[in-house]
């Protein structure tokens, strides 16, 4: 399951945002008559089409998932958490049949026309994300229903789908998305650039992806700066985790790094103070420690959790280093900086995007356990009691491993044949239709 | 009353899935079935072209039926899980493999690619319908038990269950056959029209056959069911006889007569198939699981649940359905085409008639539709 959502959540970031970036591109193209941006979004549309597909195949895995290997779970609180996963469905309807018409829709469909055929799927991303965070959140702050005799009897859907931890989860989400979206385009395009390829398609490639990324980054921090304050309040043991708080305690150190071994903090840089300061601006604030509960309900390895928490937190810094880097070279000479060591910077940016927001789920996941629905269902109630779950398990990383390496192949196929200029996308929407003369038969 | 009325929604929304997606995986049938690189050019290129827009729309329609299982009937769909979870397991391996396959075979360009990414969409085709199709054979024949702890092999190897599996290959062929038929004579490909309609014949004989077997193997596994089918759901076993026969005595008539009935035939093919799941359902109603106590009252979910899911099923006529009949349509009318169909392939027949001021309005109609709608839920919920 682990596997899979952590496969998935890449997938469907893209599948959130990418859409808007190639609109984005659309528009830049249809606003201002540039080839070059139509040309962008016509490519980059071909590669959502590959994203899409494995988006859903890999979604459809995780609706099997949750009963297949977590029938606790739904047998206990499916009544409600399938809720949030219903009006999901209406989203992925409407952003499954939008993407066919737009994606097959380029040659037909005149300029505008297909722009706004688009527009259903950037909107449904965004909804239908907020309704998968929805069951997220609820598992973390489970709310909007009544037992009885350890029966449900009643849901309010309201409280179920805005739960408190959805009022923070769900824009830190979204912005996430956009965020990697936004950074793996302008990173794909900035690798170009640093191997000399720096003509104005690959400058303008990367400027549609990084600047929006850019954009939201400090926002992000904001948000991200919220729930954290709202999770030392929440779940005092996650943050306890997060943070090295061993005992509730006033004018709390915060950990810089560091591994925490048998109440050991190795290499770790200690700040004293701050941590108290950043939960309640104040140090004299007191901060929940993990020893409020008895062991077992503590998370494990807390190591990660706080190390995910650190390295999520300083990849989002470094962007927004990245971002503004980029803003005062615009500021000054209207043009992006051309230093080598930004392109560096634009080229990883994509891939610290993707890792911190990996860091982020484990942050959120792990820091859960061992529950599964917070303070009402462990994790190993919850799962199946059938055998085998290691075979199949292993089966799925392989899987995955499998569909990985072949998305990211066919991905790369498609960028060479663009870059061989090979002619299909050079069908024009209501431009002259050229034929593939050299391509044999397919 | 209102579970009865989700019970009808989770039907309404299987058979959709089995009218639509089950033709898509159909046509991966008789993509393995076209033979060669070069003899299976021409039917491959035609599944190809019908299928590529509208499968990923039709496959979530597996996505919302298991949704709306597991969140009003969450006790049974446990049950379905653990018991079943080898057969779905594989059908979910087919589930990964096809659509990746054929996601990457359009965009394969090597041939040797290409058929590995085709053979692996095309085997998966048959695969996942199969291994459904016994999980639905294991729920019929009352294999799952209420409270389930452990998978088991026997619930779904019994001899309904199989033949089950069998039928829902051949339905899916059969379904897939008729519509691509439909599809070629459109395109004005005589050669095409009669090949798939030969399939088509043949499919929907082993559809009857296999259903009349089943029937006949459900006298003993399932008595109860069997009485049932023969009783209150009779007029639907009926129909479900009388559609396939029209459909196989229209395909006859127009081979020889080269009299067609447009459309109308792919309606009355999935009617048929339709009846099949109806009659199915009327059966066993209200009981959820055969052989156990579970029935659609008691399974689970609270009675707000239940409503809450009646909402969201009329907020998906009113939201999806629009858009269905748009991406239906635009595919109708060859509108949808994929960004390279050089190579051979036939040119687009005539200009785009469509305004595309109409197109625009549609799109922003859907997009404020979404706008009220999610009001209108929201009024909905509280």
């Amino acid at each position: 399951m682990a596997t899979t959502l952590g496969f998935h959540i890449i997938l469907a970031c893209l599948g959130i945002a990418l859409p808007s970036i190639v609109l984005l591109a659309e528009f830049t193209g249809l606003r201002r008559r540039d080839q070059t941006a139509l040309l962008l979004a016509r490519r980059w549309s071909q590669a959502m089409g590959v994203l899409v597909a494995v988006g859903a195949v890999t979604g459809t895995v995780l609706s099997f998932e949750m009963g297949l290997l977590w029938p606790g779970l739904m047998r206990q609180y499916g009544a409600v958490l399938g809720l949030p996963f219903g009006i999901e469905g209406v989203f992925f309807f409407l952003e499954a049949i939008f993407t066919a018409i737009y994606l097959y829709g380029w040659r037909r469909l005149a300029g505008w026309a297909h722009f706004w055929t688009g527009v259903p799927i950037a909107v449904s991303g965004i909804f239908g994300a907020m309704s998968v965070i929805a069951v997220n959140s609820w598992m973390n702050q489970p709310g909007g229903f009544t037992v009885r005799d350890g029966q449900i009897v009643s849901v309010n859907p309201w409280q179920v789908y805005f739960n408190h931890a959805a009022l923070y989860e769900m824009p830190h989400m979204v912005l996430a998305a956009y965020m990697v979206s936004g950074f793996t385009v302008a990173g794909v395009y900035a690798a170009g650039i640093l191997r000399g390829r720096r003509d104005r398609y690959h400058r303008l490639g990367f400027a549609l992806g990084f600047v929006p990324a850019a954009v939201l980054t400090p926002f992000q921090i904001f948000v991200g700066d919220t729930a954290a304050r709202a999770i030392a309040q929440d779940q005092p043991v996650k943050f306890a985790a997060m943070e090295y708080v061993t005992h509730t305690s006033t004018d709390v150190p915060e950990w810089v790094g560091g591994v925490y071994v048998n109440g050991h903090v190795y290499a770790g840089l200690r700040i004293p103070g701050l941590d108290s300061l950043l939960v309640g601006f104040s140090t004299g604030t007191k901060v929940t420690g993990w020893d409020i509960v008895p062991g077992a309900y503590r998370p494990p390895v807390v190591w990660l959790i706080h190390l995910c928490f650190d390295v999520m937190v300083g990849l989002a810094f470094l962007l927004l280093l990245a971002g503004l880097w980029a803003a005062w070279a615009w500021w000054r000479r209207r043009r992006l900086p051309s230093g080598r060591l930004f392109w560096l910077l634009g080229a990883v940016s994509g891939l610290s995007s993707i890792v911190a927001m990996e860091c982020g789920w484990v942050v959120t996941e792990v820091g859960r356990q061992p529950w599964v629905v917070y303070r009402l269902q462990t994790t190993s109630a919850a799962a199946t009691s059938n055998g085998g779950v290691i075979a199949s398990l292993s089966l799925i990383i392989i899987m995955y491993a499998v569909l990985g390496a072949v998305t990211i192949s066919i991905l790369r196929m498609l960028s060479r044949r663009w870059r061989r200029g090979e002619v299909e996308e050079a069908d024009v929407p209501y431009g002259p239709q050229q034929r593939a003369a050299n391509r044999t038969a397919s | 009353m209102i579970a009865a009325a989700v019970g009808a929604i989770l039907l309404a929304s299987v058979t959709l899935y089995a009218v639509f997606g089950g033709a898509d995986f159909g046509g991966g049938l008789w993509d393995l079935l076209a033979g060669g690189d070069q003899r299976g050019r021409a039917p491959r290129r035609l599944i190809d072209d019908t299928i590529t827009p509208v499968w990923e729309a039709n496959h979530v329609w597996l996505v919302f039926d298991l949704v709306i299982f597991w969140t009003a009937f969450p006790h049974a769909f446990a049950a379905v899980m653990t018991t079943a979870a080898l057969p779905l397991w594989l059908a979910l391996g087919g589930v990964v493999l096809r659509g990746a396959g054929f996601a990457f075979r359009k965009e394969a360009r090597q041939l040797s690619l290409e058929r590995a990414f085709g053979a692996s969409f095309a085997f998966s085709s048959l695969i996942t319908p199969f291994f459904m199709g016994t999980v639905i054979g294991a729920i019929a024949t009352g294999q799952v038990p209420a409270e389930a702890t452990h998978a088991s092999l026997r619930a779904w190897t019994s001899t309904t269950a199989l033949l089950i599996g069998f039928l829902f290959v051949s339905a899916c062929g059969y379904l897939a056959a008729v519509y691509l038929a439909d599809e070629a004579a459109r395109c004005g490909n005589r050669g095409l029209e009669t090949y798939f309609t030969r399939r088509a014949q043949a499919a929907g004989v082993v559809a009857g056959a296999l259903s009349l077997a089943t029937l006949a193997e459900l006298h003993s596994s399932n008595p109860l069911l069997y009485d049932r089918l023969t009783g209150r759901a009779v007029a639907l076993v009926i129909l479900a006889g009388v559609c396939g026969l029209g459909v196989v005595i229209a395909l006859t008539a127009g081979l020889t007569t080269g009299r067609r009935w447009r459309g109308a035939i792919r309606i009355v093919a999935a009617l048929g198939v339709a009846a099949v799941v109806w009659g199915w359902g009327v059966a066993q109603y209200p009981v959820l699981l055969p052989g156990t106590p579970v029935t659609l009252t008691n399974a689970g979910a609270p009675h707000s649940t239940l409503a809450a899911l009646v909402v969201l099923f009329v907020i998906v006529v009113v939201l999806v359905g629009p858009a269905f009949v748009l991406l239906f349509s635009l595919q109708g009318r060859r509108a949808l085409l994929l960004p390279a169909a050089g190579g051979g392939a036939p040119p687009p027949a005539q200009p785009p008639r469509r305004p595309p001021a109409a197109l625009r309005a549609a799109a922003l109609g859907l997009a404020v539709g979404v706008a009220i709608i999610r009001r209108r839920r929201s009024a909905g919920r509280r």
